[in-house]
């Protein structure tokens, strides 16, 4: 019996050998392979590594309510605005309903805040020269292959087949445009490196030379025809064909308001019969294309429909930027924190020098409580330390977590926590030999009934970790990430490490004859039980009160012999 | 181990038993006070001492000084904005840490820079932020949501658990005992209320219903099927779950308040007021108080909510008739 016990045990531990391993082994992977972010030490909040945190919010009517679309495109446009100002590594994330957390490192100067807080421009521009950019032509950037739709794609009337008008032509389309200071910026224009300022405003009267957001295609565009405020909605959707026929085709649908229909009508009269690339449209959105169909007909309705080789996805994207881009919501700056790098490694230095000490007093506190059998409370939280670290190094590289100061105290607090299944192991295994089982019997028994209290417990644990991860704001997810995700770990642990241990060191004669200092001095925890029993008015019921117990559940799972050397103790015996 | 093992064998066999569930009436009066208490200091106060995230304004902090004259610091602010009235206090040894009212932009960098020219440190030593009043309302309303949706989804799992509801009653009853004491604790000492402290204070939900769970499930075994006992009432083996328990309760509060006293020292010491110091302050006053409130106020009120069902009575008649 005891070799199974310990093969299993041994399987177990080979698991977690094989757990760790693993888990080590992705990240290794991951930077041999030069995977960006893979890395050992995983990536710190603002907060740890010093920055600048800005939480936004949005300027609303009263009433006004921002939808989550509207927010994830608003965090699109301040992304492209903070890089296009040429900081590295910000971050630019939701919060909450309503709130746009963009963090960034050092200080941000008045005209990076300015740009990042201003709402964004959407504008319809007619195209009047377009070509490859030099550099993509040459390098073949992977832009080009991103963006099959943003090139070519085309525009065609929907459903109801318009009049034919008889607009008279204007001349945004007209080359005379194209000045040679224009087209000298033109030929010298490279989509690849930087040409706007950020937060630049274009003249709408003015012709404009821009390329578009994958820095492949650059045009000269004429002046500002359609504004995107005039765009009452654009939804992304396959195409039916005349007959009604559903196709696998994606395509955005766009509609316009009443004034929008008569400009987008105007345009697209006068772009029809024009030769490429001047029968395309370009939108821009804060200045750069984000696509530029060509027309396929005259759409007098105010409801056109961008074909081309769109993907599910980059059909929703580009309705989302037509749809939001241009809606007139401004940001107000909530909350500006800055972090001085000084600070912020000075307090993970305290952070961890608190969790060293936290984990020295705990050590020190169990090694008194329970001597020899600390060690694997020791080795467990190693274990537990190690495998925590290695999956925060995991979740920094592919979920792009990073640590805070927050995090770092969810981690500490937890150190407690995970000690305390241990404990509530221990101390079980420690009535079951006060009822006078064996040792390696009373780790089988007290572990069947500790382990459904510690999944209880830690599953209130987790659930608070979870409520708090989901429905909380900025700092607080932090604490409940790290507090949840100690807490599945120290269940892992207590399963395939503390427990394995325990059966095998239970076969070891200093812990199962119960030496002084092995933590279950026989002695001090069953030589009372037959001493005692009796001699006190308190104790007599509690015998019955044990007998009940006993009776009903733990029989049934005693060995004959077990039950023997329960009886012999046991001086009231069964009934 | 001999003496407190010894208390812990004593404790499991009832060798000595400590009559919790008998003085109830004791703990419930006590715990009545605590509340009150807990209530009328703060308000006699003049409410809670609510940190910068919840008015708004705008804080500096300058680290690495070798001088902590204060008045620096407020001539400082002085000199960019004159009405200003600066609240400073130290950090640490080498740190000092400004509060203003908010303050644009503008002067906002104007104060960054006076402030490091006055104590004579590059000016990227001086950390400064600023916060509207509102977001950290929104923190706690979001933190008040969520301890709603916990609360309730907790009392099922642990109904589902024990298969009783009032098992979920008697711990939420303590639990809401832990936190008022603990908002009690913040509010009579004007400790301030930081977002930090708000998560500290969360943190008390998932530990104080931790504990209760473990000393809950011991109960539950020891009152399986008690009223076919014809030897011990519901509320005597309630006691003796209580009682054999003990040491683990202790064990387990000791190890966990142990991290929690180490942040809450370093942070105080070294960092000065900051996260650190804020969570571990709220948890440290909630893990004592949750531990007390479970032993004290969770098993009690249990017992207290079950031992008047009709079988368990006529169990607990007999039982005392025979004696």
């Amino acid at each position: 019996m005891a070799s199974s016990v310990t093969k299993t045990a041994r399987k177990r531990l080979a698991w977690l050998l094989v757990l760790i391993v693993g888990f080590a082994g992705i990240i290794g992977l991951g930077m041999a392979t030069k995977a960006t972010g893979a890395s050992f030490v995983p990536q710190l909040a603002l907060d740890l590594q010093g920055g600048t945190s800005i939480i936004l919010s949005p300027t609303l009517a009263d009433g006004q309510t921002i939808k989550q679309e509207q927010l994830d495109q608003a965090v699109a446009i301040i992304r492209a605005r903070v890089d296009s100002t040429g900081v590295s590594e910000s971050t630019v994330t939701t919060s909450g309903n309503n709130n746009i957390i963009v963090e960034i490192p050092g200080v941000p100067s008045e005209s990076t805040l300015q740009l990042i807080k201003s709402s964004a421009k959407l504008e319809f521009r007619a195209v009047l020269e377009a070509s490859a950019s030099s550099s993509a032509q040459v390098g073949g950037s992977s832009g080009s292959s991103a963006s099959p739709s943003a090139t070519t794609p085309s525009a065609s009337k929907s459903a109801s087949a318009a009049p034919s008008p008889s607009v008279s032509p204007t001349d945004a389309s007209d080359l005379h445009w194209v000045s040679p200071a224009i087209q000298a910026q033109f030929d010298a224009l490279d989509c690849t490196k930087q040409f706007r300022a950020p937060g630049q405003v274009d003249d709408p009267t003015q012709p404009l030379v821009t390329c578009d957001t994958y820095r492949y295609q650059k045009y000269i565009l004429g002046p500002v025809e359609v504004a995107g405020a005039n765009i009452s909605n654009a939804t992304a959707g396959t195409i039916t064909t005349q007959t009604g026929a559903a196709t696998n085709e994606w395509a955005v649908n766009l509609d316009f308001d009443s004034k929008g229909t008569e400009a987008f009508s105007a345009v697209t009269s006068r772009l029809f019969p024009l030769a490429s690339p001047r029968n395309q449209f370009a939108v821009t959105l804060d200045g750069y294309v984000i696509t530029a169909p060509q027309t396929n007909a005259v759409i007098t309705n105010g409801s056109a429909q961008i074909t081309g080789s769109f993907t599910k996805d980059s059909s929703k994207s580009l309705a989302d930027q037509l749809k939001y881009g241009s809606l007139p919501i401004g940001f107000e700056v909530q909350s500006q924190e800055n972090i001085s790098a000084t600070l912020g490694s000075e307090s993970l230095k305290s952070g961890l020098l608190a969790g060293l000490i936290g984990l020295i007093l705990v050590v020190i506190y169990s090694m008194f409580q329970y001597r020899a059998l600390a060690s694997i409370t020791i080795g467990s939280l190693i274990i537990a330390a190690v495998l925590t670290y290695l999956l925060i190094s995991i979740l920094s590289w592919r979920q792009g977590y990073r640590l805070s100061l927050s995090g770092v105290a969810g981690l500490i607090v937890a150190i407690g926590i995970t000690a305390d299944s241990f404990i509530v192991y221990f101390e079980r295994v420690r009535d079951e030999l006060r009822d006078g089982r064996t040792l390696s019997a009373a780790v089988e028994a007290g572990w069947r009934r500790a382990i459904r209290t510690i999944l209880v417990s830690d599953g209130v644990s987790l659930l608070a970790a979870i409520v708090l991860f989901t429905l909380t704001v900025g700092s607080v997810k932090g604490f409940a990430f790290t507090l949840g995700l100690t807490t599945l770990v120290d269940l892992a642990v207590v399963a395939i490490f503390t427990h394995p241990m325990l059966q095998i060191i239970a076969q070891a004669k200093f812990f199962s004859s119960g030496n002084k200092w092995s933590g279950f001095d026989a002695k001090a925890l069953g030589g009372h039980v037959y001493v005692g029993r009796g001699k006190f008015e308190v104790s007599g019921r509690v015998s019955e009160a044990k007998r009940g117990k006993a009776s009903k559940e733990a029989e049934k799972r005693q060995t004959i012999a077990e039950r023997k050397a329960t009886n012999s103790q046991d001086n009231g015996g069964q009934n | 181990m001999s003496k407190f093992s010894d208390l812990g064998n004593d404790l499991y066999t009832g060798k000595r038993s400590i009559d919790f569930i008998g003085k109830r009436k004791v703990f419930y009066i006590i715990a009545a006070v605590m509340i009150a208490l807990a209530i009328a200091l703060p308000t006699a106060r003049g409410g809670f001492n609510f940190g910068i995230e919840f008015k708004g304004g705008a804080e500096f902090r300058v680290s690495g000084i070798s001088q902590s004259d204060q008045n620096k610091a407020v001539d400082a602010v002085h000199s960019v904005v004159a009405s200003s009235n600066p609240t400073v206090t130290a950090v640490g040894t080498d740190a000092i840490r400004i509060q203003t009212e908010k303050l644009d932009p503008t002067q906002s960098e104007a104060v960054r820079v006076a402030l490091a020219n006055a104590y004579g440190v590059n000016s990227s030593s001086v950390a400064s932020s600023f916060i509207g009043a509102n977001w950290g309302a929104d923190i706690t309303s979001k933190a008040f949501y969520g301890l709603i949706v916990f609360v309730v989804l907790a009392a099922i799992l642990m109904a589902i658990y024990f298969r009783t509801l009032k098992m979920s009653l008697a711990a939420i009853i303590a639990l809401l005992h832990d936190l008022v004491i603990t908002a009690g604790v913040y509010g009579a000492l004007g400790f301030e209320v930081t977002p930090a402290a708000v998560i500290g204070f969360l943190t008390i939900l998932g530990y104080s219903l931790y504990d209760t769970v473990v000393v809950f499930d011991k109960i539950r075994e020891n009152t399986f099927e008690v009223e076919f006992s014809e030897s011990t009432t519901f509320a005597e083996r309630v006691n003796l779950a209580i009682n054999q328990t003990l040491v683990r309760s202790i064990n387990t509060s000791v190890v966990a308040v142990l991290p929690v006293a180490s942040i809450l020292f370093i942070g105080a010491v070294l960092l000065g007021a900051g996260t650190l110091r804020d969570i571990a302050l709220a948890l440290f006053i909630g893990i004592i108080v949750g531990t007390y409130s479970t032993i004290f106020i969770a098993a009690p009120v249990y017992s207290n909510l079950r031992e008047g069902e009709a079988k368990y009575a006529k169990a607990t008649e007999k039982v005392l008739a025979s004696r």
